[in-house]
């Protein structure tokens, strides 16, 4: 009885984030009929958008991967209880790195090309993210304020780099200035898994959510980054070292970002370019990914459909913003409060999860002698 | 560009401090009371906006002003609302709330203007007498109004703050909301109030941007600034003074970049562009050894004690 009552609690506890979807799309809606749009319509459009054909799907699946990778960081990141809102930063620094190896050594072999760019991806983005851990750990810098600064120097420094070093020599001589590097080699190409543009990146992030969960869960280092995350003075008086585990934190965050971002350019543009802001590159995965691991409950594995439905919600606005003319930008609207909802709601479940432990314990403790009388 | 002189150089400097001081000084406020907004970004990004649709529909600068405050106050309510009586975690609830400002401002934008225009804002005001002297008056007295009111807010809040018992309990929640509490201060209305002043401040830091500086709105056109605002706080040790230092040199930093491009002086754009980001960063490093704390109860939720 006691274990089905906190079953029931669980369950109920992981419905919560739906809620808060739920919720979020209703607001949706009544903004889509302020706008004069028929929100049935524009969802149906959103749907079939996002699943209406094998296309449709697989770029629902191609849109999920970068939040995906950005996701699994955060989950190693929040439940070592260190903020890592750089995944912007992260990701551009990672496709860049991977666009300096696929455009420095054309004559490599696929295979080892398309290794030493994931690595590089990888590298580049635990230093940035290292970065943000070290000032932490050691200069007190709140991380949340110096990843969103390092995003931006991140962004000056792609548009620097493509605009000048890295540029396409044909933007030169065609005089266009286009600010794009060059097509990588073809070897570097992820292969693709059916027709579409589906990329082997889905599952290499996939694998990648598998890991996660063994090193979270199943290693030492893991239970260490998540005791730091919910008891810091337990783990220092356990002997840990707390200030190394924030920069780890960090790290293994701004690596998943950074490897993401190496996905992502050999997976789907096949070469690296700018719209001036980061958002040109990411399409905002590196805010979107923290949406989504939230929404997985910061668990690996429960954030990769997390970063299905979230990739599906910005495959599908494209053609919704077709269909019933309403911006696309409705979708990071609506992002930022499926965040607030989620977050806002963990009190409800903290709540509630409490008061039925407690009727458990009250019922399943013998009453003390003081009670009795 | 030849007339571009040093007085323009620090003039300008002076006006960039506008959308720096309404936005620190607002998120202050939060902070003393205990609590961090880091939504300040994406409120500016909404007031901006609503002051920048305002004027162009009704041709008013003043109720321009007004939108972008009463946007601000919303949205300053929904933060207290999240942090106070939800208690959510601050720093991700912050967070929402800026992708929220980010889409939501460029969604309204497309929907109801949609191209890049601009509008005659905020004019300067030369003060008599005083602007006519030398340099000093060149600088500091031809500003627009939205910027006197900012630098006017300094030593307002500073009265506010440290003369009033109403300043008296924003800090004592801060750093002891148990004793406050047990004082007969509802922690909970001190907090709303804050952080909803945080939020009308921000709107008008927005507004300053698109109604009285660039005098334009585009899809992010805060670009982190709000982000700043909440270092800035930092920098300044929760103290108006130090407020007001950062956001002059902040906004120097950004008057000498523009003077630097304009003198076509050989550094890419893009590193002139990163140092404010770099400051930041290096500023808060630099930082760390002092002997300045943040308010006690700063990013706590406050929890009556229930045994």
């Amino acid at each position: 009885m006691k274990e089905m009552d906190q079953r029931i609690v669980r369950v109920l506890a992981s419905l919560t984030p739906v809620g808060a979807f739920l919720l979020a799309i209703l607001i949706g809606a009544v903004m889509l009929v302020i706008f004069g749009a028929n929100p049935l319509m524009a969802f149906r459009a959103l749907v079939s958008g996002a699943f209406g054909n094998m296309n449709a799907l697989a770029d629902t699946l191609v849109k999920a991967t970068p939040l995906l990778f950005v996701g699994l960081g955060i989950c190693i990141a929040f439940r070592g209880g260190v903020l890592n809102i750089g995944g912007e930063g992260q990701l551009v620094v990672g496709a860049l790195s991977a666009a300096l190896i696929c455009l420095n050594f054309p004559n490599w072999p696929g295979w080892a090309l398309i290794m030493a760019a994931l690595l590089g991806g990888l590298f580049a983005g635990a230093i940035y993210g290292g970065i943000a851990g070290f000032l932490k750990a050691y200069f007190n810098v709140n991380e949340i304020l110096s990843t969103i600064m390092l995003n931006y120097i991140a962004v000056f420094g792609m548009n620097y780099l493509l605009r000048g070093p890295l540029i396409d020599p044909m933007q030169i001589k065609l005089g266009s200035f286009i600010p794009e590097t060059a097509r990588f080699p073809r070897a570097t190409d992820l292969p693709r898994l059916v027709p579409t543009r589906l990329h082997l990146g889905v599952g290499i992030a996939i694998l990648f959510a598998v890991l996660v969960y063994i090193l979270l869960w199943r290693t030492t280092i893991g239970f260490r980054i998540r005791m730091v995350g919910k008891n810091i003075r337990a783990a220092l008086g356990a002997g840990i070292n707390v200030k190394g585990y924030m920069v780890l934190g960090l790290l293994l965050a701004g690596s998943l970002a950074g490897l993401g971002g190496a996905v992502e350019v050999l997976g789907v543009n096949h070469r690296m370019f700018t719209d001036g802001s980061a958002f040109g590159f990411t399409g905002s995965a590196g805010f979107n990914g923290i949406v989504a691991a939230l929404f997985g409950q910061l668990h690996p594995v429960g954030t990769i459909p997390a970063s299905i439905m979230l990739g599906a919600l910005l495959t599908g606005a494209n053609q919704m913003q077709r269909v019933v003319q309403v911006p696309s930008a409705l979708v990071g609207a609506l992002n930022g409060l499926i965040v607030v909802f989620v977050v806002g709601s963990e009190i409800l479940r903290l709540r509630q999860v409490r008061r039925v432990d407690r009727t458990l314990r009250v019922a399943s403790t013998p009453l003390s002698e003081e009670e009795k009388r | 560009m030849t007339g571009f002189t040093a007085i323009d150089i620090f003039s300008s400097g002076i006006r960039l401090a506008t959308p720096y001081l309404y936005a620190s000084i607002g998120e202050n406020f939060g902070q003393l009371s205990g609590i961090l907004n880091l939504g300040v970004d994406g409120i500016m990004l909404m007031g901006a906006y609503a002051a920048f649709f305002t004027t162009v529909k009704t041709g008013s600068l003043v109720l321009g002003l007004l939108a972008a405050g009463v946007v601000g106050a919303l949205l300053g309510l929904a933060m207290a609302f999240i942090s106070v009586t939800m208690k959510a975690e601050q720093g991700i609830s912050g967070i929402g709330l800026y992708l929220f400002g980010l889409g939501m401002s460029e969604l309204l934008f497309k929907k109801t203007l949609g191209e890049v225009q601009t509008v005659a804002g905020f004019a300067p005001v030369y003060i008599p007498w005083l602007s006519n002297i030398p340099v000093v008056g060149e600088i500091l007295f031809r500003q627009n109004v939205l910027a006197y009111g900012a630098f006017a807010l300094v030593p307002v809040s500073w009265f506010v703050l440290y003369k009033t018992p109403l300043g008296l309990k924003v800090r004592a929640v801060g750093q002891n909301p148990e004793g406050a509490d047990s004082l007969g201060v509802s922690v909970a209305r001190v907090r709303y109030l804050t952080v909803t002043i945080g939020g009308i401040l921000s709107g008008i830091a927005g507004a300053s941007l698109s109604i009285a500086l660039l005098n334009v709105f585009q899809e992010n056109l805060t670009y982190g600034m709000g982000f700043i605002a909440v270092a800035l706080v930092y920098f300044g040790g929760w103290r108006l003074s130090g407020l007001l230092t950062g956001a002059i040199l902040f906004s120097m930093v950004n008057a000498l970049q523009l003077w630097a491009q304009v003198r076509g002086i050989k550094i890419p754009s893009e590193f002139a562009l990163m140092i404010p980001y770099v400051i930041t960063i290096l500023v808060l490093a630099a930082l760390a050894k002092r002997r300045i704390h943040a308010p006690a109860a700063l990013n706590k939720p406050f929890e009556r004690g229930e045994g």
